[in-house]
């Protein structure tokens, strides 16, 4: 069913993070199934950040939490896939072994601050709770390194006895970026973190992140919708679109080589400040319904390119390089080209 | 077609804390022609949103006058107001509180529909809402849904549409497009300008987002603080940004190319207070021109070139 099999290993396996094989999460109601995210392969080297690009209900955030092994369960059910973080298959763990690298292995952080810490306890003590939880260390000693952490985020670490509402929102999410930081984990999950924010203090926040990285060697997989943040920190790019990845690449290549109409209509439907003249391309339509995705190409009943075998053949991953993946059925015909390669060659 | 339908002259609106007053908008001045869009920007607090709802007078002000059609919306009586009100409508920020949980898609958007009355019997009210909600891009198997069931874009839209149910003259546009996705996004930002083409529509679009304002106004306001600090037309603004904050403000705009990023002008600190601001430039603190003048008053907005103005004291033409 998939063509994973053509898809490089490239590196050496002890050079990867993560290794995503062939996911599919489903979540099982009681007429329909959502197909959330479906046959997903996914490679992350150490101390890289991958965009996953997307829109609402692409499957992003499943995936995320998959990746922690954290997809509530009922509704949701993982048919199938393995998902090798540092090794060792996360579907395959006890809650036990979940408990221990969660927060520590591989950590998250929200899209919105305003929820995802808890009102009723002092940043600081919110900062120390994983630490003493994965760390055999004293309160005290758990306190202290909660406020060296405030100070990494850039809060004074006096400031650890306050609590949420006493900051502001961009200083919400840095301590929220601190709880996930706390225990220095080798894999950064980062749902939306900056979408929340104000433009200006998106920019301090975006800046402290990739210096986070450069001091302490993090990977990250970044969620986001917006690609101009992409462009700026991410070194690799994942686009998902109805569960799948629909391209994936280097930065470069996914940028100035794009490949899949969808993500060319993303280019097209973003207001760009450099390029103010350009008109807005939507793409008409909407997402298909997760439940009740198309046998073919699942943007299909989108694409200014759709050909007739697009509408009943699966979509098969084509590599262009030993980095760029593409799901396309009109690449079947060689002299296929979509509009945004013709305009850049 | 270029009477001015609305006219905002030293508009005021402080609000009482136990800290002492808070100045959310402070004496805010602006014209628009009917048929326009006044794109105003600006950063969480900075007065935007008050700055719309005390024009629609949902928020009484404190001080200044706001003509509508030439009649000073903040005299009118409750009655008169109320009759007015069907020309105004507002999308708001968030779909999350500003739907009822207890109505369904349909009633929500019916409500607004039969104000109007140009719709009467239950099946042309229904076939309304049906037209409104294929504009807005919500699946008509959605029409019975209650917005619990609906994801936040879902939900903006059935603000939208409610909006549009009225046959409203003047939109204030409250960050209508920041919850919706990419792709809709520019779907929403075409339709609004589309609708504006076809029914002569007037827009106060709300938004923290400047590229997105650069496709629907005509002219951009910034504020901050409360206060003005650069207006101009669209283009003006773009090209020859004057003040340090909209500088800054423009260069935070990630941009997606690759290596586009460069040079940004990262701003430090926060947002001072806004309870009673002391007489200076509200930016001075985070301003890397920060002078001697700026902490010694409060610049007044200056016409620099035709129709741009810019509250600055450090710049000088």
């Amino acid at each position: 069913m998939t063509d994973t099999a053509k898809t490089t290993t490239g590196a050496p396996q002890n050079d990867l993070i993560l290794d995503i094989r062939d996911l599919t999460v489903h979540y099982v109601l009681e007429d329909d199934c959502v197909e959330a995210v479906n046959d997903i392969s996914l490679q992350l080297k150490k101390g890289r950040i991958l965009g996953l690009v997307g829109e609402t209900g692409a499957g992003k955030t499943s995936t995320a939490l998959a990746i922690q092994n954290l997809i509530p369960s009922p509704p949701g059910v993982i048919k199938s896939g393995s998902i090798m973080l540092n090794g060792r298959d996360v579907l395959k763990m006890s809650e036990k072994e979940l408990e221990a690298i969660r927060g520590k292995d591989v950590s998250m952080i929200f899209q919105d601050p305003m929820t995802s810490l808890n009102p009723v306890f002092t940043v600081g003590e919110q900062i120390a709770e994983s630490i003493r939880l994965h760390e055999n260390c004293s309160d005290r000693e758990a306190l202290e390194r909660a406020g060296d952490m405030l100070e990494l985020v850039r809060i004074p670490r006096e400031r650890a006895v306050e609590y949420p509402h006493q900051f502001s929102g961009g200083m919400k999410q840095r301590v929220a970026i601190a709880i996930a930081l706390a225990c220095n984990p080798h894999l950064l999950l980062a749902d939306e973190p900056t979408t929340a924010l104000d433009v200006t203090i998106q920019a301090q926040v975006l800046d402290m992140m990739l210096s986070l990285k450069r001091q302490l060697n993090t990977s990250m997989i970044f969620i986001t919708h917006d690609l101009g943040i992409v462009a700026e920190i991410c070194d690799e790019v994942a686009v998902m679109y109805a569960g799948r990845i629909i391209e994936r690449g280097t930065l470069e290549e996914v940028f100035n080589h794009t490949k899949h109409p969808y993500t060319e209509g993303l280019f097209n439907s973003i207001p760009d400040i450099s390029n103010r003249k350009a008109e807005l391309q939507p793409i008409p339509g909407l997402m298909p319904d997760p439940t009740k995705l198309p046998k073919g190409c699942a943007f299909a009943p989108r694409c200014p390119y759709c050909r007739s075998e697009c509408i009943d053949t699966p979509q098969k991953e084509r590599m262009f390089s030993a980095t760029h993946g593409v799901r396309c059925t009109a690449y079947n015909d060689p002299a296929f080209r979509i509009r945004r390669e013709e305009i850049d060659s | 077609m270029s009477s001015p339908i609305l006219e905002v002259q030293g508009l005021k609106k402080y609000f009482r804390t136990g800290r002492g007053m808070l100045h959310a908008v402070d004496n805010i001045s602006f014209t628009l022609e009917q048929g326009k869009t006044l794109g105003i920007v600006g950063e969480s607090g900075c007065g935007k949103s008050t700055t719309g709802r005390c024009v629609l007078r949902l928020i009484e002000p404190t001080a200044g006058r706001v003509l509508f059609e030439g009649a000073d919306l903040l005299t009118l009586s409750k009655a008169e107001l109320r009759k007015r009100r069907a020309d105004m409508q507002i999308i708001f920020q968030d779909p999350f509180s500003s739907l009822d949980p207890r109505n369904t898609v349909m009633q929500t958007i019916a409500e607004g529909v039969k104000i109007r009355g140009h719709y009467k019997t239950p099946a042309q009210i229904e076939a309304r809402v049906l037209e409104l909600m294929e504009t807005v891009g919500l699946a008509e198997r959605l029409i019975n849904s209650y917005p619990h069931e609906l994801d936040g874009g879902r939900r903006q839209r059935i603000g939208i549409a409610r909006a549009l149910a009225v046959e409203p003259k003047l939109i204030v546009c409250d960050e209508p497009v920041s919850a919706l996705d990419v792709s809709i996004q520019a779907q929403i930002l075409n339709l609004l300008r589309e609708l504006q083409k076809k029914l002569g529509l007037t827009y106060i679009f709300i938004t923290h987002d400047l590229a997105v304002v650069n496709h629907i106004s005509d002219e951009i306001m910034v504020m901050y603080l409360g206060q003005t600090v650069e207006k101009a037309p669209t283009e003006e603004l773009f090209d020859h940004p004057v003040h340090p904050y909209t500088k800054s403000l423009l260069s935070a705009i990630p941009i997606p190319r690759v290596g586009a990023n460069k040079n940004r002008i990262l701003i430090r600190g926060e947002v001072s207070s806004p309870i009673d601001p002391p007489d200076e430039c509200r930016f001075a603190s985070r301003c890397d021109h920060c002078t001697d003048v700026c902490t010694a008053s409060c610049p007044p907005l200056r016409e620099i070139s035709p129709g741009h103005f810019v509250a600055c004291h450090n710049f000088s033409a």
